[in-house]
């Protein structure tokens, strides 16, 4: 029997669009001062201009070139959404793995915290805690990645618990190993494929809930720029027929579907491989 | 109604009072401990030493921390929600009107979504893996991962402003004609249906085939029977307890989703007023929207528990 050899042979089309432009996408976050012909915060000139061979894409409400803007928005908004998720990730897992290991009061005190955490949305507890705070790039890191944790965590538990009673942990806890081990070498390798599928759709859920505090004006904050706050800056130009704010707007969305075809795809390849439901 | 069922009811309420107390200190806790001082927050770095003290004064915040919270709790469960920090004015009699307005939206939304979600749901059932079932999937993967302000701008841009039909600005005032006020909020609740629509009727698409799996389905089907009647009179009934448990948690969702929607198109709700007031860092404000809303979605949540126990049959009828 040969083995697939290489992922990438027979990956559907959707997959393939997807993956082609969220690549794109992260280029475009990573060589933005070098590919932007303009920089972020110059003027050059009319508000609102429509796209020509200068400026691609227009300009914006000062009059800046809406293209630079949009690949240095792209680097502002991943890295945020991906340093949030990361920080997720980590919180969440582990929590959520200790709490499986450790069982008793200390898994019913974190799961109900979480509980806690969870009843209250996402955006209104993220709101209460930015009236007393500043929109730092750190807090809203922070802010994220905790509010984002609790869904990983769940899910982190839920795996974690299942593997915790399986034959091979129980040898390795008789065998003497400690917690950190059985944490880390035992549970954590066996529960990564089921959170890596679900990581495209907490990155996704980051970028959209950036870009929705930054629409509201408590996200990124001027000089800096990212595509919430761009849509921002330009809304007052659709009511004068000028779509500049669909710009940004879209590039949050092409970004959100592309990533989603990519995790749509992983979820099925490693739920197949599991030789789980999907045929 | 039995003892078993009414016994695990008193439990779920129970649960959401705690629950409800605990987001109240929360929120409260969120709010005042958080590092820096509320008093220069508001003022600014430039404030005198003596302004600080002033309003440190006037906010109470040289009593101890649990003595504001229950004046605070006292409070709001007699109806009074404090005074805001930019304007002095009552926050109950500001957010009166406005709470009206968000949920006029609300409703006018629901009624259409939840129809149209559980509609489409069925048919997504009943033509499963054909062309039907695709178009409503696919459309409702793209409309996930679209933000919210897409949609919204997207519709004023091309409905409001180059076809005119609606206008592009909610606005609403007291005494409004209701087919003006409609008008007003086609926009919004468009978008709103679009945003709950998909993940509604995906939800209930998945609770429907849930059913549509098990055995008395098949006999249903050898008997000869059509599909919409099978989907109808043996699935539905079914899953009636998931549907409607998807329904609330979408409702809950969309009260959430209602201070974007509302920021987009500058109608005067509750989202907007607690968005302006957040910039404004006006504590007591955020607080008292936060808690009304955090209200709302257990609240939702909790009417879906208890939908769910009421209609399992299995403890209904116990043996």
């Amino acid at each position: 029997m040969k083995l697939p050899n290489n992922p990438l042979a027979n990956i559907p089309i959707a997959a393939l669009i997807g993956l082609i432009l969220t690549t794109l996408f992260v280029v475009a976050a990573v060589f933005a001062p070098w590919i932007a012909p303009y920089s972020l915060s110059e003027s050059v000139g009319d508000m609102w201009e429509s796209s020509s061979a200068v400026h691609w894409l227009g300009t914006d409400n000062l009059g800046r070139d809406l293209f630079s803007r949009l690949l240095y928005g792209a680097r502002t908004t991943m890295t945020i959404a991906a340093l949030a998720t990361a920080l997720a990730f980590s919180l969440g897992s582990i929590l959520g793995i200790l709490a499986a290991v450790l069982g008793g009061w200390a898994d019913q005190l974190m799961s109900r915290t979480i509980d806690l955490l969870m009843s209250i949305p996402t955006l209104i507890f993220a709101l209460v805690v930015l009236s007393v705070m500043p929109s730092t790039t750190i807090i809203l890191v922070l802010v994220m990645g905790i509010l984002d944790s609790t869904r990983v965590y769940r899910i982190a538990r839920a795996v974690a618990v299942d593997i915790n009673v399986q034959d091979f942990v129980e040898a390795a806890r008789l065998r003497g190993e400690g917690r950190v081990w059985i944490i880390f070498r035992e549970i954590l390798p066996n529960a990564l494929s089921p959170l890596v599928a679900e990581l495209g759709l907490r990155f996704i859920f980051a970028v959209l809930f950036l870009s929705s505090l930054s629409f509201l004006g408590l996200g990124v904050q001027p000089p800096e720029a990212d595509w919430g706050s761009m849509v921002r800056e330009n809304r007052q130009g659709i009511v004068f027929g000028v779509p500049a704010a669909l710009i940004p707007a879209g590039a949050i969305a092409l970004l959100a579907i592309s990533v989603n075809l990519v995790a749509d795809w992983v979820l099925r390849r490693t739920t197949d491989l599991k030789g789980g439901r999907s045929g | 109604m039995n003892l078993i069922v009414a016994r695990l009811i008193a439990q779920r309420l129970a649960l959401g009072l705690l629950l409800l107390f605990a987001v109240s200190i929360l929120i409260f806790v969120g709010t005042m401990m958080l590092p820096g001082d509320v008093a220069q927050a508001i003022l600014g770095q430039s404030a005198t030493d003596q302004a600080v003290a002033n309003l440190r004064a006037e906010l109470g915040l040289n009593d101890p921390a649990w003595m504001r919270y229950l004046d605070w709790l006292g409070g709001i469960l007699t109806g009074d929600l404090g005074t805001s920090l930019s304007n002095g004015q009552s926050i109950a009699d500001s957010l009166l009107g406005r709470a009206g307005n968000t949920f006029f939206l609300a409703f006018w939304t629901a009624l259409i979504a939840v129809p149209m979600a559980i509609l489409l749901g069925l048919l997504a059932v009943r033509y499963q893996n054909r062309w039907p079932d695709r178009v409503i999937s696919g459309a409702t993967l793209t409309t996930i991962s679209l933000p919210d302000f897409f949609i919204g701008y997207l519709l004023i841009y091309f409905v409001a402003v180059k076809l005119g039909w609606f206008p592009s600005v909610s606005t609403v005032y007291d005494g409004m004609p209701f087919v003006e006020r409609m008008r007003a909020i086609a926009l919004p609740a468009f978008t709103l249906t679009l945003i709950i629509l998909a993940h509604m009727m995906r939800m209930t698409r998945a609770a429907i085939l849930n059913v549509m799996q098990s055995a008395y389905i098949e006999t249903a089907e050898l008997k000869g029977l059509g599909g919409l009647k099978i989907i109808w009179r043996h699935a539905f009934p079914n899953s009636v307890a998931p549907v409607i448990n998807v329904v609330m948690i979408n409702l809950a969702f969309l009260v959430v989703g209602v201070v974007v929607i509302e920021v987009i198109f500058v109608y005067p709700g509750m989202g907007q007023y607690l968005i302006d007031h957040v910039a404004k860092r006006d504590v007591p404000v955020v607080q008292a929207c936060g808690l009304i809303f955090a209200t709302v979605y257990i609240g939702l949540n909790l009417i879906a528990d208890v939908v769910s126990i009421l209609s399992n049959p299995r403890l209904r009828h116990p043996k």
